[in-house]
């Protein structure tokens, strides 16, 4: 374990504040399916870091190695500076698991009231009850919760230990938007309370209205890495589609051109700058119509990021 | 911001013991509430027992007015003993199958819960459904049934039953580690009716078969309800309390050998 500094991991920068869990060289595997390779993580005190990724990229994988509920083939995980399944972590720690059935039969407040036992100094139960917006139901059984008042449940019992570092895995999953947008107003008073938050998402609008910092993670590998501006800077900044007689080699062939595809009789064009790509397209071939430009959403960003990772999977096409 | 944030919550990482028998008593009285909470958990381990008890061992004695209450006694062992069974199995193995199998355990896991506290809560629950099983089929036998046992029997007679949670939860601890939730209670029931009929909880064994009779011996209901009987004086020949405590004994603690390694296998999968 005494590896040199110089095998930090490239993609992290410099960081102004502590760290307070950090995994090295994580590799886990289930029978034939990675889902994770070689990864490295690092997170910061106070910081909001989100966990992008499509299903299957292994964010709930590194969630549960990261809590101690699961031990990578290889490589460390170090949270508050101890194992993570010691019980001194534990008590700083809150979870927000996905999770398939909830006794139905206990109320929210006695839920709440459970969990809080389980920790040596957590919140008064009426003020967990405040954060997590559970006043109204607190004294409504489990099961004939809605499924927004379920998640609420759980991020109640997440937080009612009063920790410090909190993993939230897909809270707003399956949400509506109007369950999602008070999800986020909860995430964020966490967070204005000092607390650390890692968040997996697959939304991505909701990375980008609630991270310091993104980290998109794809086939159990970091792809990419930022603020969410950085993010969509760095994968693709404007989308070009136009028509044309060019060939899609020949569009490919074009400087500043990072990705192109076929789509209908159109190509659409990932680019970081719209201005010189068009001109040179314009120039090889007079045919040019249907041009349009327009910004890359975090969702094309992410798209690409994704799809740029897979290397070259969809060349092969057309 | 590292330094605002840390230190307010660092020095208290350790729970003062008065919190953590805080800890043991609310998870038991919360595992309580969600049982009886449950209709087909309440309904099935105290109805089925009483109803049996009734109709079998009060309704279908009561044609032979001579010996009329002899069944009545016979039964309140044996479907004490049939109660007692359906509580820890539904409520230790059916109850941790679905939790281990959907998450919810994992949950638990994640916080700082001690794991005694979770199977202390699930006996504790065992124990109190028992007791109620056993207090109403005593009271039921004393109206209808004709039965008239002494304080100090009746009192040894639930007693004993009530501490036969303790081998049943431990198979239902086994069954809870390796049935999947949806096939758990499925599993119970196709081990625990026949069982429960194979050691003579219904139909006394020397009604039944040779066969039946020696293959009883590897039951541990028959060895539970046998103790039961014992105490009041209803035993099978040569009435040995020692063999049967034996029995029981060697089912516990192949059953817990049984869900340790299913719970090691599940650390192993987990934290291993």
């Amino acid at each position: 374990m005494s590896t040199a500094l110089a095998e930090m991991p490239r993609s992290i920068p410099a960081f102004r504040l502590a760290c307070v869990a950090k995994c090295r060289n994580l590799k886990k595997t289930y029978g034939k399916v990675v889902a994770l390779r070689d990864l490295d993580l690092q997170i910061h005190a106070g910081e909001l870091l989100a966990l992008l990724g499509p299903n299957g990229a292994g964010k709930t994988t590194l969630v549960r190695m990261l809590l101690g509920l699961a031990r990578p083939d290889s490589g460390s995980v170090s949270v508050l500076g101890s194992d993570p399944h010691l019980g001194h972590v534990q008590t700083r720690v809150g979870a927000m698991l996905q999770v398939g059935r909830v006794p139905e039969t206990l109320k929210v407040r006695e839920h709440i009231d459970l969990f809080s036992s389980y920790y040596p100094a957590p919140l008064p139960i009426a003020e967990t009850l405040k954060i997590a917006g559970l006043e109204d139901i607190k004294e409504r059984p489990y099961g004939e919760l809605s499924g927004g008042q379920k998640q609420r449940v759980l991020f109640g019992i997440a937080l009612c230990g009063n920790p410090d570092l909190l993993f939230l895995d897909e809270p707003t999953v399956g949400l509506d938007v109007e369950a999602r947008r008070l999800m986020w107003a909860q995430i964020r008073t966490l967070i204005g309370r000092g607390k650390t938050v890692l968040l997996t998402t697959h939304y991505l609008n909701e990375a980008d209205a609630l991270a310091d910092r993104i980290l998109v993670l794809d086939k159990g590998s970091i792809v990419a890495e930022g603020t969410s501006a950085e993010i969509k800077a760095r994968a693709m900044g404007k989308q070009v589609r136009c028509t044309s007689r060019l060939s899609l080699e020949e569009v490919r062939q074009i400087p500043g051109v990072l990705g192109v595809k076929a789509d209908r009789n159109a190509f659409e064009l990932q680019v970081n700058a719209a201005e010189p790509v068009v001109r040179e397209l314009l120039q090889r071939d007079s045919w040019l119509g249907d041009l349009e430009v327009t910004n890359a959403g975090l969702e094309e960003a992410f798209l690409a990021l994704t799809q740029n990772h897979n290397t070259d999977a969809s060349k092969g096409k057309n | 911001m590292a330094s605002t944030t840390f230190p307010a919550t660092l020095a208290v990482t350790r729970r003062s013991p008065a919190r953590t028998i805080a800890l043991f008593y609310k998870e038991a009285k919360y595992e309580l509430l969600k049982n009886v909470r449950i209709p087909v958990y309440a309904v099935s381990t105290v109805a089925f027992p009483l109803m049996f008890y009734v109709l079998f061992g009060i309704v279908l004695g009561s044609g032979n007015p001579a010996n009329r209450n002899e069944g009545a006694v016979y039964m309140l062992a044996t479907m004490g003993c049939f109660g007692v069974m359906a509580v820890s199995l539904f409520g230790f193995g059916v109850g941790l199958a679905i939790e281990r199998g959907q998450g919810w355990l994992q949950v638990k896991r994640a916080s700082p819960m001690p794991i005694a506290a979770y199977f202390f809560a699930k006996l504790f629950s065992a124990v109190v459904f028992s007791t109620v099983i056993m207090l109403l089929l005593l009271a039921v036998g004393t109206a209808f049934g004709g039965v008239r046992l002494p304080l100090a029997t009746a009192a040894r007679l639930v007693g004993i039953l009530v501490a036969g949670s303790i081998p049943f939860s431990s198979m239902g601890l086994a069954i809870g580690y390796f049935a999947k939730p949806n096939s758990a209670p499925a599993v119970v029931n196709l081990v625990y009716l026949p069982m429960a009929f194979c050691s003579g909880l219904w139909i006394p064994l020397f009604m039944l078969p040779h066969g039946l009779r020696v293959f009883a011996n590897v039951l541990p209901p028959f060895h539970m309800s046998q103790l039961a009987l014992n105490v009041v004086g209803m035993g099978m020949a040569p009435a040995s309390t020692w063999r049967h405590v034996e029995g029981l004994l060697s089912f516990t603690l192949v059953c817990l050998g049984l869900a340790a390694w299913g719970y090691w296998r599940d650390e192993g999968k987990l934290y291993g």
